[in-house]
């Protein structure tokens, strides 16, 4: 098949995803509202409580508004992942997304460009969320708005791979609501997103272990780091081998072979 | 006369529940031809064989010749498909639901908006075009779906209980459509259906019953092999009903 025809089904896959956020205002205010209420009200309420020292990537003490920006930015792009698996759950009820599996174009290709049209949503949601951070003087070097890019773009394509697995293991709609409760919930709390993991090892080593190999944690400083136009070999490495084996277990979950779709009776 | 489905031999089961059991069929080119069976007889497993959507584990299936196991992006060039459940994206107006399948085909944009505007015409919806799907009726919807299948000019069209739910008028004017076509572009059909009056005389008609195909060759052929008066009678005596 010529590479003309992929390109031409690239843009039409990230096209109909561009459609469908500009059709649905709701969902990118309510995706930049909820960061903004952890930003306006937790991280105001909480910068009395915790005092965070000086960690790397930061070289002076920084607010807590500072801190928890990275992890907010990440929650954006969790909650971006889970709600395109939502609608990928949402998809596959409705019918619509046998029209997209039915297509002559290699499956692994077309989840893929589904990701990354997913990916591209989130990373506007992300810059118009960093815009407005800037009103609690979260401003990072001008540099850190570029060097976040390939970050965002990676820690996107981990959790919306982990979203798209996750879409393909779940019968119906119903059964979603629960696992976005077992994912979603434990996966931010449960990282350096809201404090860093030496603060959480001093506190109990268990949980600081769960933190440090949850994959929300490698998005987190990921984004942390690159924000500030560094890099951070051991998360860079840790996050391109959660996306990698996230993507392989949903195309496999996709997969009319092997994949979790006939094992359901196509429901 | 070209071959343009033949199904060899195909079983299909999801845990212990057989759906398909030893099924082979075979459908030529120009061909309208109606796969009559009761809810859950195994229509739609079929259809999702033959579409790839499960995979096949026994026997073989060929468009055109090309396996959809083997050569699934030759094989899938080839089909297009209605679902029964209805697949169009509803916020998105009739010309972008139609845009998005041809870019899912690797049509050009220039191109796919040509063959938009002949398929609206033929199905009588070119004031409608910019509309968003929610704003359809059920039958304008399913005309949109039938034009949408043959964006990419398969020369296969599989249609899954396509009249199901809609009204007498709507069934009746989509029938007829697809029979036009079938003629006209010589375009072989599969059309699922629990609803014995869509089926005309000198037609083909495959009759399948949990899972078996009991019965398949024009409608003549079957009301004569079953000593029955005519294909109703017919598809009662064969799946037992009294």
């Amino acid at each position: 098949m010529e590479l003309i025809v992929y390109i031409r089904c690239f843009k039409g896959i990230v096209l109909r995803e561009a459609l469908r956020f500009v059709h649905q205002k709701e969902r990118f205010f309510s995706a930049l509202v909820r960061p903004l209420v952890w930003l306006g009200i937790f991280a105001a309420g909480f910068r009395s409580v915790l005092g965070v020292a000086i960690i790397p990537p930061y070289e002076t003490y920084i607010p807590y508004e500072v801190y928890i920006a990275p992890g907010l930015i990440a929650m954006i792009q969790l909650f971006n992942g889970m709600q395109s698996s939502l609608s990928m759950v949402y998809d596959r009820e409705m019918g619509s997304m046998k029209t997209m599996l039915v297509s002559p174009i290699p499956r692994w290709f077309l989840l893929i460009s589904k990701l990354l049209a997913g990916v591209f949503v989130s990373i506007l949601q992300v810059y118009a969320f960093l815009i407005i951070a800037s009103f609690w003087d979260i401003i990072p070097p001008i540099s850190g708005y570029f060097t976040i890019l390939p970050a965002l773009i990676i820690s996107g394509l981990m959790l919306g791979s982990l979203g798209m697995f996750l879409s393909s293991a779940i019968k119906q709609l119903e059964n979603f609501a629960g696992v976005m409760n077992f994912v979603i919930f434990p996966m931010f709390f449960a990282s350096s997103a809201l404090y860093p993991l030496w603060k959480i090892e001093e506190t109990s080593e268990w949980l600081y272990y769960v933190c440090f190999y949850n994959p929300f944690t490698y998005a987190v400083e990921s984004i942390r780091f690159s924000l500030y136009s560094q890099i951070n070999i051991e998360y860079t490495i840790g996050i391109l081998v959660f996306t990698f084996i996230f993507l392989f277990l949903s195309i496999l979950g996709y997969d009319p072979a092997r994949g979790n779709l006939q094992k359901k009776g196509g429901k | 006369m070209t071959v343009a489905l033949e199904i060899k031999n195909v079983s299909h089961k999801f845990g212990e529940f057989t759906a398909l059991d030893d099924v082979s069929l075979n459908i030529n080119s120009g061909d309208f031809t109606v796969l009559l069976g009761l809810n859950g007889a195994g229509k739609t497993t079929l259809y999702s064989l033959i579409t790839r959507l499960y995979n096949n584990n026994s026997g073989s299936i060929q468009i055109y010749g090309f396996d959809v196991r083997e050569d699934s992006v030759n094989a899938l060039k080839n089909i297009g498909v209605v679902f029964q459940q209805p697949t169009l994206d509803l916020d998105l107006s009739v010309r972008e639901n139609l845009q998005y399948h041809s870019s899912l085909h690797g049509i050009s944009s220039l191109d796919a908006n040509k063959r938009i505007d002949n398929e609206i015409v033929r199905i009588k919806l070119e004031d409608k075009i910019k509309n968003k799907i929610r704003s359809l009726s059920g039958g304008q919807r399913r005309r949109v779906e039938i034009a949408r299948s043959l964006l990419h000019k398969p020369k296969l069209l599989l249609l899954d209980e396509p009249t199901v739910g809609l009204d007498i008028g709507s069934r009746q004017m989509i029938l007829n459509h697809v029979k036009t076509l079938c003629k006209k572009n010589n375009l072989a059909v599969l059309w699922a259906t629990h609803l014995i009056d869509e089926i005309d005389k000198g037609e083909k008609v495959i009759i399948i019953d949990k899972g078996k195909v009991l019965e398949s060759g024009d409608v003549s052929k079957v009301i004569k092999k079953t000593k029955t008066k005519n294909i109703r009678d017919a598809f009662n005596k064969l799946v037992g009903i009294k």
